[in-house]
């Protein structure tokens, strides 16, 4: 009940503020689901991926001590540990913005076909 | 305090005067106050986002860390870098999209209510005072180590000259001298780190080896735990440093300074490749200083290691180096102070006055003055507080904004981009937890009551054990936020598809 209400009362809004686009619309069609269904199969797994591998380092080091042994000559794991979360980080920003180029053809896609393309 | 210092030191003024001159000409609207027209290239803001995160506490707070603890103090490098990722992949780009001056204007673009906005600007007011006092503290302090002068004087240049960048040259100005400054930061870093390596041949191997005998610690130098013993603390420390950067105010605010995502996007990459490099030379600068200046000799000038990269220029570059250094830590104090008090200006005057008092109504000059004044108004009412704030031990305090970030605005954020049901309520209730849960638990910990009189603020035994808070204050941040929205049935179907298409498209009306 509650949700119809405000669902009518959000369509009177609309056509009291003519020439705003249909967003639901929009957010309901067939390209901009895929692109967010997209968009969440690159983020989510990736984000899962670097706070395991950050929280792995504190987490480790605070509750074992193999990282304490020597893994070139007297550099211990811990460092090449803390040197992998660095090379991580710019490995990840570089595939973040090769795959968001792709995002934003997708996004530009949609604007020209369902937003009149007017954000230029 | 010699000549070479004072030459570097004045020019260092005189060079951000000039620039505060020409950005005050081109500072003729709201937007070229609050975010420079949103004119900077991705270059230009990606050096102007490194510049806001290589504050004195990065510089020369982390260098001395990682001189008197070894590995301890790597961790804040570790930390400050992953954040980047938070940002890059959850909060700029849709921030871009949503926002216009402050994250209020974020949240709000789903959520048109006003105490919403008041609740946003409460927060990030929050976060930029504690922040500032740190740095303004902290400021004085060395400024004092530096050119032997009084604290209060000090405190004063500080704050007159950052109040001259902001209230003048607003944003332009402030990007500015922040993208000058992180370039000598780095070329001095650079410079340093490399005179360091030739003292130990180029050759990485041999320089462990060296400090694994060098310093007192011994072996265990080279070892995690030296600084931080209690596990359950330096997990919550990594946690807050993590997520906090995604909620800081002036770290936002960067992403309105650009003219689309794209932008905001390659800004971030540049940010973490500058400061990805940075924080892997702090290491020699750390090592550097525990080898060629010693652990005595920096505790004596400072207990806190800050004075450690100064002394250690001085060790290898003899006097010139030493000011070089001294001077760019002074113009970093300057450009990080003044980004704060426009990202609190910005929640004064735009959001507390232009939007919840004057209902979006104000003209673009009333605007621009309210501006002005809350500027004067955040850079008088932090100098008074620096001012008294002297003996405190405040280096907590950004551990704490940090944290208050990590627990009041994150969840907010990902939340209203992110979550379908959000509404209203549980807008204002992840705001409150995260917030009060942060102020309560601080309040209540060993960074306040210390059994040692003169550790903390007052003698006593701590209720909360733990120094960081967030690894509790963050699961209730969210949790407020679950919690509040479950109990409201104000649903807002057509608002969210709004923010939806907004954020992911970049489109506007």
């Amino acid at each position: 009940m509650n949700v119809q209400s405000s669902y009518k009362r959000g369509n009177v809004k609309q056509e009291l503020q003519a020439g705003k686009p249909d967003y639901e619309k929009v957010a309901n069609s067939k390209s901009f689901q895929e692109l967010l269904a997209k968009r969440k199969r690159f983020i989510v797994p990736l984000t899962i991926f670097f706070m395991v591998f950050y929280f792995m380092l504190p987490i480790f080091t605070s509750y074992a001590t193999f990282l304490n042994k020597p893994a070139i000559g007297d550099i211990s794991w811990a460092w090449l540990f803390a040197f992998a979360q660095f090379v991580m980080t710019w490995g990840i920003s570089i595939i973040y913005v090769k795959k968001s180029v792709q995002f934003d053809k997708e996004a530009e896609d949609i604007i020209d076909k369902q937003l009149g393309g007017e954000n230029k | 305090m010699n000549a070479t210092v004072i030459t570097l030191f004045v020019a260092i003024v005189i060079a951000t005067l000039v620039i505060t001159y020409y950005a005050a000409k081109r500072t003729q609207t709201t937007g070229d106050f609050y975010t420079a027209g949103g004119g900077l290239t991705g270059w230009q803001n990606g050096l102007a986002i490194a510049g806001d995160y290589l504050s004195a506490a990065s510089f020369l707070g982390i260098a001395g860390a990682i001189a008197l603890y070894g590995f301890d103090g790597f961790f804040y490098s570790i930390g400050f870098l992953i954040a980047y990722l938070v940002v890059m992949f959850l909060v700029a780009e849709p921030l871009r999209n949503l926002g216009k001056y402050t994250l209020a204007d974020m949240i709000s673009a789903r959520f048109d209510a006003r105490k919403v906005r008041g609740m946003a600007a409460i927060s990030s007011i929050t976060i930029v005072i504690f922040y500032m006092i740190a740095q303004l503290v902290g400021a004085g302090a060395l400024i004092q180590l530096l050119f032997h002068i009084d604290y209060w004087i000090a405190v004063l240049i500080v704050g007159v000259m950052m109040t001259i960048y902001v209230l003048f040259g607003g944003m332009t100005a402030t990007s500015w001298v922040q993208i000058i400054k992180a370039v000598l930061l780095m070329a001095g870093t650079v410079v340093i780190a490399v005179m360091v390596m030739a003292k130990f041949n180029f050759n990485m191997l041999a320089m462990f080896s060296e400090m694994r005998t060098i310093t007192s610690h011994g072996e265990n130098y080279l070892k995690p735990g030296l600084q931080y013993t209690v596990p359950l603390d330096t997990i919550s420390l990594m946690l807050a440093l993590v997520l906090g950067t995604a909620g800081l105010p002036h770290i936002l605010m960067r992403f309105f300074t650009v003219k689309n995502a794209k932008t905001a996007r390659s800004s971030v990459v540049t940010a973490t490749w500058i400061v990805g490099i940075f924080y892997i030379l702090t290491i020699f600068l750390g090592f550097g200083a525990a080898a060629f200046v010693g652990e005595e000799t920096i505790v004596a000038s400072n207990p806190a290691g800050n004075m450690a990269a100064p002394l250690l220029a001085e060790a290898l570059g003899g006097n010139f180096l030493m000011s070089f250094v001294s001077a760019v830590a002074f113009a970093t104090i300057l450009a990080v102070v003044a980004g704060l008090v426009l990202s609190g200006a910005s929640a004064f005057a735009h959001d507390i006055y232009g939007q919840i008092i004057r209902k979006g109504k104000a003209t673009d000059r009333e605007q621009m003055l309210a501006a002005r004044y809350a500027s004067l108004g955040v850079s008088i009412f932090s100098i008074i507080l620096a001012l008294f704030a002297q003996t405190m031990n405040v280096a907590f305090l950004v551990s704490l904004a940090f944290c208050v970030a990590a627990s009041a605005n994150l969840p907010v954020i990902l939340y209203t981009i992110y979550w379908k049901r959000f509404n209203t309520t549980g807008a204002v209730t992840a705001m409150a937890f995260g917030l009060l849960s942060s102020l309560i638990l601080v309040s209540i910990s060993p960074n306040v009551f210390s059994p040692v009189d003169g550790k903390a603020i007052f003698v006593g035994a701590p209720i909360f054990p733990l120094t960081n808070p967030a690894i509790i204050s963050v699961p209730l941040g969210f949790l407020g936020g679950y919690l509040g929205t479950l109990l409201s049935k104000e649903k807002d179907v057509r608002q969210f598809a709004e923010v939806q298409v907004k954020a992911n498209t970049g489109y506007r009306e």
